[in-house]
C-alpha cells in the first residue's frame, strides 16, 4: 500500500498541500471527536466522585475494597476462560471435518449452513437459548416427558446458561477462523510427513496442529476480548444471580445514574483486556520463533 | 480406521449442527404458536403473534427507525472511510502510520466501552439521547471498517487509470467520481454492507444513547421484560428473514460484480 502512495505522491503538483488533508480529516476529525474526545471525558469522569466533583481516586479503590465489584471481575474472567476454552476444543474438530471430510463442492454450502443460525438478532439469540432452557423449556419439558427426572432442572438463569449461549455463537466464530487456516496450509506438508512415514494420528499431532495453533490464537484472543465485553448474553440468560463485569456497568447507569463508577469500572475492564492482549501477542511471538 | 473416523465425524458434525440449529428451529417454531406461551406442546401453527407485530406501532416505527440509522449511518461510515482511504492511498501525509492507526483503533475497543464514553461526553455536553446520537456511534464502529476495507483494495491498477484519466485533462473531482468511485465500488458496497447488518443489529450504543425513539433491537430488549412470549419469537423470526435476505443480496451483488 505504502508503495502505491510512494510512487504517485509526485503525480499531483499543487493539489498535494490541500486536497490530501481535505480527504482524511472528516474522517480524523470524528475519530477524535466521536471516539478519543468520549474517552477522555470517560477518563476524568472516572476521578471525580460525582458529576464535576473534585479528583479524587475513590472510583477505584471501590472496586477493589469491594468483594461484590471485584467478584464480578473474577466471574467475568472465568466465564470467559471456560467459553474460549470450550469454544476451541468444541470448533477445532468441526472444522477440521468440514476442511478434510467433507466434499469440496460441498464445503461452502456446509459453511454457509453453519453460519445461517446467526443473522437472526444477536438478542433474539440469546432469548432463543431462554425458550430452549427455561423451567418449561422444551430440554425440561423432553426429559421430563421421557421420565429421565420428575423435577424440571434449573437450567436457565445459570452460569451455565451464560456459558451456553456464548459457546453457540464463538463456536460459530471459531469454525470459520480455524477452517480458513487448515484451507491456507499447502496438501504437501501432509505429504510430507506421509512420506517420511508419519500415520494420520502422527501427522495431524505434529504436523497439522502446529501449523494452525497461531491461527487458533488469534480466534481465542477475539473470543476473549468479545466474550469479556458482552452485555447481552450474560443479561439474558444468566440474570442478575451472578454478575459479570459488563453487567456491573450498566447497573451503575441504569439504577444508580452513577456514571463516575460506570467509567472507572470500564476503564479497568479495559485494562484487562489491554493485559491479555500483550500477554497474547508475547506468547504469539513466542511461538513463531 | 478410516470407515471409524468418516462414522464418528457425521456424528460429531450432525450433533454440532443440531446444537447450532437447536435455538433457532425453537424460536421459528414457537413464532407460529397459537397459545399465548411460546412453550411445548406446540399448538399452532397460527400467525396471529405475526399480525400483533405488524399492528404494533412501536415495533414498527422501531424498525423505521433501524432501517433509517443504519442506512445514514452506513452512507457517513463508508464516506468518510472512502474518502481517507483514498487520501492515504495517493498520498504521501507526514505520520501516515500513526494517523491510520488511528481510524482503525475504534476496532479494538468492545462497544459498551464505545457507548459509555459517547454518553459521558454527551451528557456533558448537554447533547440529549436520541437516535442521532445513536447514528454518531454506530459511525464509530463502522468508520474504522469501511476504511480498512477500501484501504485494503486500494491498488496501483487504479492509481493507473487515475493517471491517465488526469493526463487527459479530467479535473480532480470529475476523476474522484467518474473514475474512483466506479473502480472501488465492490469494495464501498462490501464497507456499506458489513456497516449496515453492524449497525442493524447493534444493541448497547442504541440502548444507551437513545430514549424514547429507538431502535428494534432496544424495542426488543424492552419486549424481554414480558418474559417467554410468543410475539417476541415473532419479531426475531422477522429480522431472521430481513437479515437472510440482505445476505443473499450481499452475496449475488458481490458476486455479480467482481468478474468485471
Amino acid at each position: 500500500m505504502s508503495t502505491a502512495g510512494n510512487r504517485t505522491g509526485r503525480a499531483l503538483p499543487r493539489a498535494s498541500d490541500a486536497l490530501p488533508w481535505a480527504l482524511v480529516t472528516p474522517a480524523l476529525g470524528w475519530t477524535l471527536l466521536f471516539f478519543v474526545l468520549p474517552f477522555v471525558a470517560m477518563g476524568l469522569s472516572s476521578f471525580t466522585a460525582h458529576e464535576g466533583g473534585a479528583a479524587t481516586w475513590s472510583n477505584y479503590s471501590q472496586f477493589f475494597a469491594n468483594p461484590a465489584y471485584w467478584q464480578a471481575m473474577v466471574n467475568s474472567l472465568q466465564v470467559t476462560a471456560i467459553v474460549t476454552v470450550v469454544s476451541v476444543l468444541l470448533a477445532y474438530p468441526f472444522a477440521w471435518i468440514l476442511a478434510e471430510q467433507v466434499p469440496e463442492r460441498w464445503q461452502r454450502l456446509a459453511l454457509m449452513l453453519a453460519v445461517l443460525p446467526f443473522w437472526t438478532s444477536y438478542v433474539v439469540r440469546s432469548y432463543s437459548w431462554l425458550l430452549v432452557l427455561a423451567q418449561n423449556g422444551v430440554i425440561n419439558r423432553a426429559l421430563t416427558g421421557s421420565g429421565l427426572i420428575s423435577e424440571p432442572l434449573q437450567l436457565a438463569n445459570t452460569r451455565l446458561a451464560t456459558v451456553t449461549g456464548f459457546v453457540h455463537f464463538f463456536v460459530m466464530l471459531l469454525t470459520l477462523t480455524i477452517f480458513a487456516n487448515l484451507k491456507q496450509l499447502s496438501p504437501s506438508y501432509r505429504k510430507a510427513a506421509a512420506d517420511l512415514g508419519a500415520g494420520p494420528v502422527r501427522t495431524f499431532l505434529h504436523v497439522i496442529l502446529p501449523l494452525t495453533l497461531p491461527g487458533i490464537m488469534v480466534g481465542a484472543f477475539l473470543t476473549f476480548v468479545l466474550c469479556i465485553g458482552d452485555y447481552i448474553t450474560p443479561q439474558i440468560l444468566g440474570g442478575n444471580n451472578e454478575l459479570l463485569m459488563p453487567q456491573l456497568v450498566m447497573m451503575q447507569i441504569g439504577r444508580r445514574g452513577d456514571f463516575p463508577l460506570a467509567s472507572a469500572l470500564s476503564i479497568i475492564l479495559m485494562a484487562v483486556v489491554t493485559v491479555a492482549y500483550l500477554a497474547c501477542a508475547r506468547w504469539l511471538k513466542i511461538e513463531r520463533t | 480406521m478410516r470407515r471409524i473416523v468418516s462414522v464418528a465425524s457425521w456424528i460429531y458434525a450432525l450433533a454440532v449442527y443440531g446444537f447450532i440449529f437447536l435455538p433457532v428451529v425453537v424460536l421459528v417454531l414457537f413464532s407460529l404458536q397459537s397459545t399465548s406461551f411460546p412453550i411445548p406442546p406446540f399448538t399452532g401453527p397460527s400467525l396471529r403473534w405475526y399480525q400483533a407485530v405488524l399492528s404494533d406501532t412501536r415495533l414498527t416505527s422501531a424498525l423505521v427507525n433501524s432501517l433509517l440509522v443504519a442506512v445514514l449511518s452506513s452512507a457517513t461510515a463508508v464516506t468518510l472511510g472512502f474518502l481517507s482511504a483514498w487520501g492515504f492511498a495517493r498520498f504521501v501525509l507526514p505520520g501516515s502510520g500513526l494517523l491510520r492507526g488511528l481510524i482503525t483503533l475504534p476496532l479494538t475497543v468492545s462497544y459498551l466501552i464505545i457507548g459509555m464514553g459517547l454518553l459521558v461526553l454527551f451528557n456533558w455536553a448537554g447533547v440529549p439521547k436520541s437516535l442521532l446520537a445513536a447514528g454518531i456511534g454506530h459511525v464509530v464502529i463502522n468508520l474504522p471498517l469501511c476504511f480498512a476495507i477500501i484501504y485494503s483494495q486500494m491498488g496501483d491498477h487504479q492509481i493507473n487509470i487515475e493517471r491517465a484519466a488526469r493526463d487527459l485533462g479530467a479535473p480532480e473531482w470529475k476523476v474522484l467520481l467518474l473514475i474512483t468511485v466506479p473502480v472501488m465500488a465492490p469494495a464501498i458496497f462490501a464497507g456499506f454492507f458489513l456497516s449496515m447488518t453492524f449497525s442493524w443489529d447493534e444493541f448497547v450504543i442504541s440502548f444507551l444513547l437513545t430514549r424514547f425513539d429507538t431502535t428494534l433491537p432496544v424495542e426488543i430488549w424492552n419486549l424481554l421484560r414480558s418474559g417467554l412470549n410468543p410475539k417476541t419469537n415473532a419479531v426475531g423470526s422477522l429480522v431472521f428473514a430481513v437479515s437472510i435476505v440482505l445476505v443473499v443480496f450481499f452475496e449475488l451483488t458481490l458476486l455479480r460484480r467482481r468478474p468485471a
